[in-house]
């Protein structure tokens, strides 16, 4: 969270201009002529706007979570100049109740939902990247209509309800397990690598399921991991698929929590924020509405780092580019 | 996203370079020994086509209730068939119609204001030099792209609603109250901010790869040729994006019935139908809430056959500009 809660780091983008008798900047390639002192400053200032307004909202939300009610008032609301700090918000959210339970359920459905849809797609998508092998063209084209055509709303509630999935776990995970899109971003890296390795440890005797253990997947990892993070970001952040099969408000989603408590407003009972006084109701709640605000953004802010770096060119644009 | 890919060409070729095995040998295989071959490879591919079989095949056969008078306590085989009805009802609707313009007049606006975000934002930041900055800065801006929408709505509230950050200041000094959460006419330019915050930093990545692969040449050349910095970017640089450009348009354009569905539908309440029904949240409302089903799955079947329509007619437009396209036959 520190991340978040200094906006002040990467607001001053230091561009390669300075006094005239400074060197050259070794970034700028010897051709480039040297930028104007305005087109600078108007470029560095226009950068800091777009970094302030990611990043302002955010550390507002969490500073306020972390602010005592007397700061609160103070500041009349949200709060945006640092004052006493307190995680009262998060003991109180933390300490049992339907926020508790959603960050479980969320959590629980996410760890299960990517282990899955990972596991399926990395296998389906080796399956597919031998171009000669049997029936892989059928199979892609199964894969590919999803795609460009998707069932429509209706008639898959119709077919969950069918199952006797509402109100359960899987009617979150199993709809959605395999997007079309994240198996190609895997065929596509799959079938980038050479293939004299794997068909060296063909002749040495190993089937497809110990090529794919032993010499593909740790050549993939990076390409796994950012589909990892794709189907865990999906199953953390979505809610409608919850507001669609889940009935019983005890086995919400956090985001679905976030969306009445916080979005709509609504009291929930027994979340441990009942003695919201009505009258004042808004501002005595607010640290609260912070602590759950953050709270489904945190996971994402702790994973992120560590997938972000392999967001490059290669996977992404071999993606869409196919 | 080739449908098609490179697979053995039928005919052997007879200058074959190399020392590649020729595609002819594996024609010759039986098709129980290339079953032996590759069963694992179909045992892979199973899970997921049990998957999608079950989770987006039988819905695609359950849109047959489009042509019934369906009702759950009765089932799909049971309900009467009433041939074209529904969709009479869907186009003569002037709720569906309204949605439908809805939708397009919310499509051509971000076409308007979103598309061209992303591609200036990746040029600006293709001029930052210093790469320490440069990741520093993709790092922040492709980060509210993982945000869910329940949260990027929330923190417009939190910013600029009734209670929010921007009307509390106002307040506090006496300049009057502000609330763009709930006002009708401005609610196009809301979505299209919070589309722009969560996703124009995300939507850079894919311009700032096709910068990549410029050939930094071409620009040493045209200085020596004394080319200005926006010639180089009017003859360099805009045509390295072209193809990519297009892409987008394309995709877009075939998603042009689609807008924004968790969005919208979070806001409807507070911003009401009028101006928020599009016709994903359109079917939503008519059929879970209202239990019309045949009547909603017909509006749904309709949206997605001119959907796929619209890819594939961008897809073709594309052809005939030279252009590649999103998917294209070997």
């Amino acid at each position: 969270m520190t991340t978040v809660s200094t906006p002040t780091g990467p607001e001053t983008p230091v561009l390669p201009v300075g006094p005239p008798r400074r060197r050259r900047s070794r970034h700028r390639p010897a051709w480039q002529e040297k930028p104007t002192v305005v087109g600078s400053i108007a470029k560095g200032v226009t950068l800091a706007i777009i970094c302030l307004a990611v990043l302002f909202p955010l550390y507002t939300v969490v500073l306020t979570s972390l602010s005592t009610q007397p700061t609160i008032t103070a500041a009349g609301g949200l709060v945006t100049v640092p004052g006493e700090v307190t995680f009262a918000a998060y003991r109180q959210i933390l300490a049992g109740g339907i926020v508790t339970r959603a960050t479980l359920v969320s959590i629980g459905i996410t760890a299960v939902g990517t282990l899955l849809s990972t596991t399926v797609s990395v296998l389906c998508a080796y399956g597919l990247s031998r171009p000669s092998s049997l029936l892989h063209r059928p199979i892609l084209f199964v894969l590919i209509i999803t795609m460009f055509f998707s069932a429509g709303m209706i008639p898959t509630y119709l077919l969950v309800s069918g199952l006797g999935l509402i109100d359960s776990y899987w009617s979150l995970i199993l709809p959605g397990a395999v997007s079309a899109f994240n198996v190609l971003i895997l065929r596509n890296f799959f079938m980038g690598i050479d293939s004299a390795i794997t068909e060296a440890a063909r002749i040495d005797g190993a089937g497809d399921w110990r090529i794919l253990g032993t010499i593909v997947l740790p050549m993939s990892k990076a390409v796994v991991a950012v589909v990892a993070l794709f189907y865990g970001v999906g199953y953390w952040n979505a809610f409608f698929n919850a507001m669609l099969y889940i009935n019983d408000n005890a086995k919400w989603p956090l985001q679905l929590v976030l969306r009445s408590y916080v979005l709509q407003g609504v009291t929930l009972p027994g979340s441990g924020a009942g003695q919201v006084d009505v009258a004042t109701g808004a501002v005595t709640g607010l640290p609260v509405k912070m602590a759950v605000m953050v709270l489904a953004v945190v996971p994402i802010l702790m994973i992120y780092p560590f997938v972000q770096r392999h967001f490059t060119k290669g996977v992404i644009f071999g993606a869409v580019k196919g | 996203m080739t449908l098609t890919t490179a697979s053995a060409p039928p005919t052997p070729q007879p200058t074959a370079s190399g020392p590649r095995p020729s595609p002819p040998a594996y024609r010759k295989v039986s098709l129980r020994a290339r079953f032996r071959r590759d069963r694992s490879l179909i045992l892979m591919t199973l899970p997921a086509l049990l998957l999608l079989g079950v989770f987006a095949y039988v819905p695609m056969a359950g849109n047959v209730i489009a042509w019934q008078d369906y009702s759950p306590y009765v089932g799909i085989i049971e309900s009467p068939f009433i041939a074209w009805d529904n969709f009479a009802r869907v186009l003569t609707s002037p709720a569906f119609l309204h949605a439908v313009q809805n939708t397009l007049v919310i499509t051509a606006f971000q076409l308007v204001f979103f598309f061209p975000i992303p591609i200036f934002l990746a040029l600006l930041l293709n001029s930052v030099l210093t790469p320490a900055i440069r990741t520093t800065i993709q790092s922040i801006v492709y980060l509210p792209h993982f945000f869910s929408w329940v949260l990027v709505v929330t923190i417009f509230q939190q910013m600029f609603g009734g209670a929010g950050l921007v009307n509390q200041i106002l307040t506090q000094n006496g300049w009057g109250s502000f609330d763009l959460m709930t006002n009708p006419d401005t609610f196009l330019l809301l979505i299209t901010s919070q589309s722009v915050w969560k996703d124009a930093g995300w939507g850079i990545i894919i311009f700032l790869a096709a910068l990549s692969t410029v050939d930094p040449a071409l620009y040493e050349a045209s200085v020596m040729d004394g080319a200005s910095r926006w010639r180089r970017m009017w003859h360099i640089t805009l045509p390295a994006l072209r193809p990519v450009i297009i892409l987008l348009l394309i995709l877009r354009l075939g998603d042009s019935l689609t807008v924004g569905f968790e969005q919208l539908i979070l806001q409807r309440g507070a911003v009401g139908a009028q101006v928020s029904e599009v016709i994903d949240t359109f079917v939503y409302y008519q059929g879970v809430i209202n239990g019309d089903w045949g009547f909603a799955t017909a509006a749904g079947l309709m949206k997605g056959v001119i959907s796929l329509l619209l890819v594939l007619g961008a897809n073709k437009l594309a052809h005939l500009f030279g252009e590649a396209g999103v998917y294209q036959k070997s």
